[in-house]
């Protein structure tokens, strides 16, 4: 293949859709030896780069600036289901104030690269949160927020819920709590920007975090 | 109408004991249904369709309630009638209630009472695709529902 080839970055389809259960999801994360890989040509410019003299000086810096930047303006969608609703709200207004942290809660999915879930997803309610999630753009992150997106909470045996948004999307950070209060989340937004701040482009898995595997 | 001049009046046209107090509880059987909720809009003065819903009594069957009030006698009734077991069909009350409709709906989506005559009897809650009939008995907890749970 000739290098003057434009690199040509396959983006590969979303796997973790054919999975019903999160371990099944997450014995996938471990035995996948490289990750998503893009095409060779890209894999090449990489190599490339890494390779010339002080090149990796270039690549980490701009890894680093990169998700600096990434971590310092994490726009959440605001996607309120109940009552763990209201403390996201709390943690968005003037007492808290996520915005000191880059934070903007926004209305649109298509300029936004977080999603929390905060309340119970109903199986009617599971193709929309699907479909808002699908219209973020990359890169993206979920935090599931209380109970019931954990796991279906107080309600997981009611007929309607579905035990967990994690078999829905894929979920980054976990806020326990019934509902969470907002120095809960605060915390958990807290770790997702240090999960951000290790994120690599090639889609692997990042590095496990001290303060919570 | 007052509640013990509904009482008299109720027991003597549908044939039933009634016991004072307040809501009057009146049970008859499926046939009378639609003539006995025409009776208390009509004779009694219960204006006030409040809800109408069901209880799964197993091998019993199901029975359907309604209450109705009249609010400026005081008068409230509740209007019971056993389906007998295995009849999951009921006459309607929309033409006598038009509150009646979505009710009706939401108990032919959570018990599977098809109300004749009704005019647009479909699901209310929960998506049209969905299997079985969730507030029944048989309706087994943790029903799998692929792909969410």
């Amino acid at each position: 293949m000739a290098l003057n080839d434009p690199p040509v970055p396959v983006i590969p389809a979303p796997i973790w859709r054919n999975f019903k259960e999160l371990q099944e999801w997450e014995e996938l994360h471990k035995t996948r030896p490289e990750g998503d890989k893009h095409s060779p040509v890209f894999e090449s410019l990489t190599e490339g780069i890494h390779n010339f003299p002080g090149g990796f000086v270039v690549t980490t810096a701009a890894d680093a600036f990169l998700n600096w930047a990434r971590k310092s303006s994490v726009w959440p969608v605001t996607f309120g289901l109940a009552c763990c609703a209201i403390e996201m709200m709390a943690t968005f207004c003037s007492r808290f104030d996520v915005e000191r942290l880059g934070m903007v809660p926004w209305a649109s999915p298509r300029h936004s690269d977080l999603m929390i879930v905060s309340g119970t997803v109903t199986i009617k309610m599971a193709p929309m949160l699907l479909r808002i999630y699908d219209q973020m753009p990359d890169p993206k992150w979920a935090v599931s927020m209380g109970s019931c997106a954990n796991s279906g909470g107080p309600f997981r045996h009611g007929y309607h819920v579905v035990k967990g948004v994690d078999r829905v999307i894929p979920v980054d950070v976990y806020v326990p709590g019934c509902p969470p209060p907002p120095e809960s989340l605060l915390n958990g937004l807290l770790l997702l920007q240090d999960q951000i701040a290790h994120f690599k482009k090639t889609g692997r898995k990042a590095p496990p975090n001290e303060k919570v595997d | 109408m007052n509640g013990e001049q509904a009482r008299a009046s109720l027991a003597s046209t549908f044939g039933v004991d009634i016991a004072a107090g307040v809501p009057l509880v009146v049970t008859v059987a499926p046939e009378q249904w639609e003539a006995l909720a025409r009776y208390a809009r009509d004779t009694v003065g219960c204006l006030f369709f409040n809800f109408l819903t069901a209880v799964d009594w197993k091998e019993q069957g199901l029975e359907v309630v309604a209450r109705v009030d009249n609010l400026e006698e005081n008068v409230g009734l509740m209007l019971k009638t056993k389906l007998g077991p295995g009849v999951t069909s009921c006459a309607s009350l929309t033409p006598v209630y038009r509150g009646a409709d979505w009710m009706e709906r939401e108990c032919f989506d959570m018990f599977g009472i098809h109300f004749d005559h009704h005019p647009d009897l479909r699901r209310i809650l929960l998506e049209d695709g969905w299997e079985g009939h969730p507030l029944l008995k048989s309706y087994a907890v943790d029903t799998p529902h692929p792909p969410y749970r």
